[in-house]
């Protein structure tokens, strides 16, 4: 059994123009202890899809449908009250905004303890020792004098630590980090993202890394799922993925990342703005490849018929009528 | 934080020493002659001059100023002019009223318009939010006379649940006490209520928009938590100050609904001296409604640092 497994997620929002399908037939899973990365431009999708998973998208405007099956759970039979039992508990989050993300009024332990004493029950002070004990597993030095401390004291790094330390504090399965680096300069993106690995490694937690850098995937995940405009056009290992892209929109997010040794040098942040167009506006109905707009081998059939998700090679899915196919291949 | 409070109390000296001065001033900026005013039409001219000595408008403003504030430095505003008691004594009689009045309706503001604000904020859009905005313009725009006699048209003459006026002081009972209170209270309360409500409303709405908001559900908090917990602390400020800035609403309110239901209180004192021409009656309350002023809102500045560790001064 899987540990999370999404399944035809379509999440609709009602707008002045009309219906916009930020997600529309998207699935994907992820086993224990496992890391997936999703990987695509801004607006394509990634974050409503992390919000579904935990409900946590105002609905309205909000229309989520699909499958959503946290250890073989329907998890859209479940009462808020269960949900909330779940969030933060056996599934966390981290967030792209530490600066935004930590409530200003409260110290880093008042709101680390807070999620302690949700989930466990523990008394003040048994909450207050786990926070200090979850400050120094992220690394956070004096941690007996940070705990005391308002988030507006202390560095975005710093915060994205304590944000970290406050998801990990009742040990989840599942960690869902969505764009965790994102706002921090290079230097600081490296240092979290060990500690995110290092971490999982420790702690056997599933972690599912969104990020529109795929430079952060090479060195993070082990599972790749690129997404375009709502949906999945490729899924594969990380080494197959990098070795062997197989769709154009893939490719192109890779000729934009200069190097994957350049990674940590500060070059990433402008590669996916390389190809060139815009994402479409999903309010507007389109037919055939939700790409062939932008896509350089686009012809006349991609643009009356959609290819849809097919295995390429072993565990390797592409969504496009010219990815090449491993031909010896016996396909169930 | 001991020297900003210190700092802060200081700042007030000046605020205060103007509004005395301006107080003082209202026997001298009102226009025609006080005493052959307060004297009537048959006096005589030796009538005249004895009212202005007793005034002290013979002597020049800055000696009357001086030894006028260091009396009132000292608790002694003068003799009223209509009953020759201390005017000190006839305020001590009628603080009681008013000061209750103002405490009951406040906390009956509070206690209903923030969570009213609270619920209109998380519902927005919603037909409660939408009844509770409604409520809150007509709050803001019918007289309060109007509230009050349909309060006790409603509740003292046809319900018969309530007194229809008068007080009945403290220490015959909490309960006696209060029930003289609430049409009063509740009167003067619905404009407060109207706008401690929007803004929280307001506020409420912009804070739940943060990030820290969709941190706090995603870590399992209750709706309930996240919103008096995470949001409102967050969104305090503006309330608190709205709070402060209301006094003035509320003791402006307070003169008329004194007279609405008989409530032998400062705003009824105000009203028959300045009638009478009672120049140090009329300067001393309006000083302690101007204290009341200055202090709550000292306490206000001070609240922020309590509720927001970011602002420090
Ligand atoms: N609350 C919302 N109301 C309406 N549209 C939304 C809402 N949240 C997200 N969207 C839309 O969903 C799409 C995907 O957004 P998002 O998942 O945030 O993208 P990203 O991949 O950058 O995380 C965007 O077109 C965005 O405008
Ligand atoms: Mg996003």
């Amino acid at each position: 059994m899987k540990l999370l497994e999404v399944r035809d997620l379509q999440v609709h929002f009602e707008t002045d123009k009309g219906v916009n399908r930020a997600v529309d037939g998207l699935s994907f899973s992820i086993d224990t202890g496992e890391a997936l990365a999703i990987v695509g431009e801004s607006g394509c999708g990634k974050s409503v899809t992390s919000m579904s998973v935990l409900r946590l998208l105002p609905t309205p405007p909000g229309k989520i449908a699909g499958d959503i099956r946290f250890r073989g759970e329907d998890l859209s039979t479940k009462s808020e009250r269960e949900m909330r039992r779940l969030r933060g508990g056996e599934i966390s989050m981290i967030f792209q905004e530490p600066m935004s993300s930590l409530n200003p009024v409260y110290t880093i332990g008042r709101q680390i303890s807070e999620a302690v004493r949700l989930h466990t029950g523990a008394n003040t002070r048994a909450a207050r020792k786990r926070a200090i004990e979850v400050l120094i597993l992220v690394g956070i030095p004096s941690p007996e004098k940070r705990v005391d401390e308002y988030p507006h004291r202390l560095s975005g790094g710093m915060r994205q630590r304590a944000m970290i330390a406050m998801a990990l504090a009742c040990n989840p399965a599942l960690l869902i980090a969505d764009e965790p680096t994102t706002a921090l300069d290079v230097t600081i993106q490296a240092q979290i993202l060990d500690l995110l690995r290092d971490l999982r490694k420790r702690t056997n937690t599933a972690i599912l890394l969104i990020t529109h850098d795929l430079g952060v995937v090479a060195e993070f995940a082990e599972r790749v799922m690129v997404m375009y405009a709502g949906r999945k056009v490729e899924e594969a290992n990380v080494a197959d993925l990098f070795a062997h892209p197989r769709h154009p929109y893939t490719q192109g997010l890779m000729d934009a990342v200069p190097k994957l040794g350049q990674v940590r040098s500060g070059k990433m942040s402008k590669a996916l703005a390389e190809i060139p167009g815009r994402v479409p506006d999903l309010t507007q109905a389109f037919e055939g490849c939700v790409f062939a707009p932008r896509c350089p081998r686009a012809e006349d059939v991609c643009t009356h018929l959609d290819p849809g998700l097919e295995e390429k090679a072993d565990g390797h899915f592409a969504a496009c009528h010219f990815a090449p196919k491993e031909a010896a291949r016996d396909k169930a | 934080m001991g020297s900003y409070i210190f700092r802060r109390i200081l700042a007030t000296i000046p605020v205060v020493l103007f509004v005395m001065l301006f107080v003082f001033s209202l026997l001298y900026i009102t226009p025609g002659d006080p005493a052959a005013i307060l004297a009537g039409d048959q006096a005589t001219q030796a009538e005249i001059e004895a009212i202005r000595i007793d005034l002290g408008l013979d002597r020049s403003f800055p000696v009357r100023f001086v030894e006028w504030s260091s009396g009132v430095l000292r608790g002694d505003f003068g003799v009223s002019i209509f009953t020759r008691l201390p005017v000190s004594t006839m305020i001590q009689q009628r603080v009681e009223p008013t000061l209750s009045l103002m405490v009951v309706t406040m906390v009956i503001a509070i206690t209903i318009a923030v969570p009213l604000g609270v619920l209109a904020a998380w519902k927005h859009g919603s037909l409660i939010d939408r009844a509770i905005m409604l409520f809150a313009v007509l709050g803001f725009s019918v007289p309060v006379f109007v509230i009050g006699y349909v309060l006790a048209w409603t509740f003292a003459l046809q319900l018969g649940w309530l007194p229809v006026q008068g007080y009945t002081p403290f220490s015959e009972g909490p309960w006696p006490w209060l029930r003289s209170l609430l049409l009063p209270s509740f009167t003067l309360a619905t404009f407060y209520i109207a706008i401690i409500a929007r803004i929280t409303r307001a506020t409420m709405l912009e804070i739940l928009q943060q990030d820290y908001i969709r941190t706090a559900r995603g870590k399992g908090a209750s709706e309930q938590a996240v919103l008096f917990v995470h949001a409102l602390r967050n969104a305090s400020v503006p309330i608190v100050t709205v709070i402060g800035i209301g006094i003035t609403l509320v003791i402006s309110g307070a003169v008329v609904i004194e007279s609405v239901f008989a409530l032998p209180g400062l705003g009824r004192l105000i009203v028959d001296s300045i009638l009478r021409r009672d120049y140090p009656v009329i300067q001393a309350v309006i000083l302690i409604f101007s204290f009341v002023y200055v202090i709550i809102n000292l306490l206000i500045d001070l609240s922020y640092t309590v509720i927001d560790p970011r602002i420090r001064y």
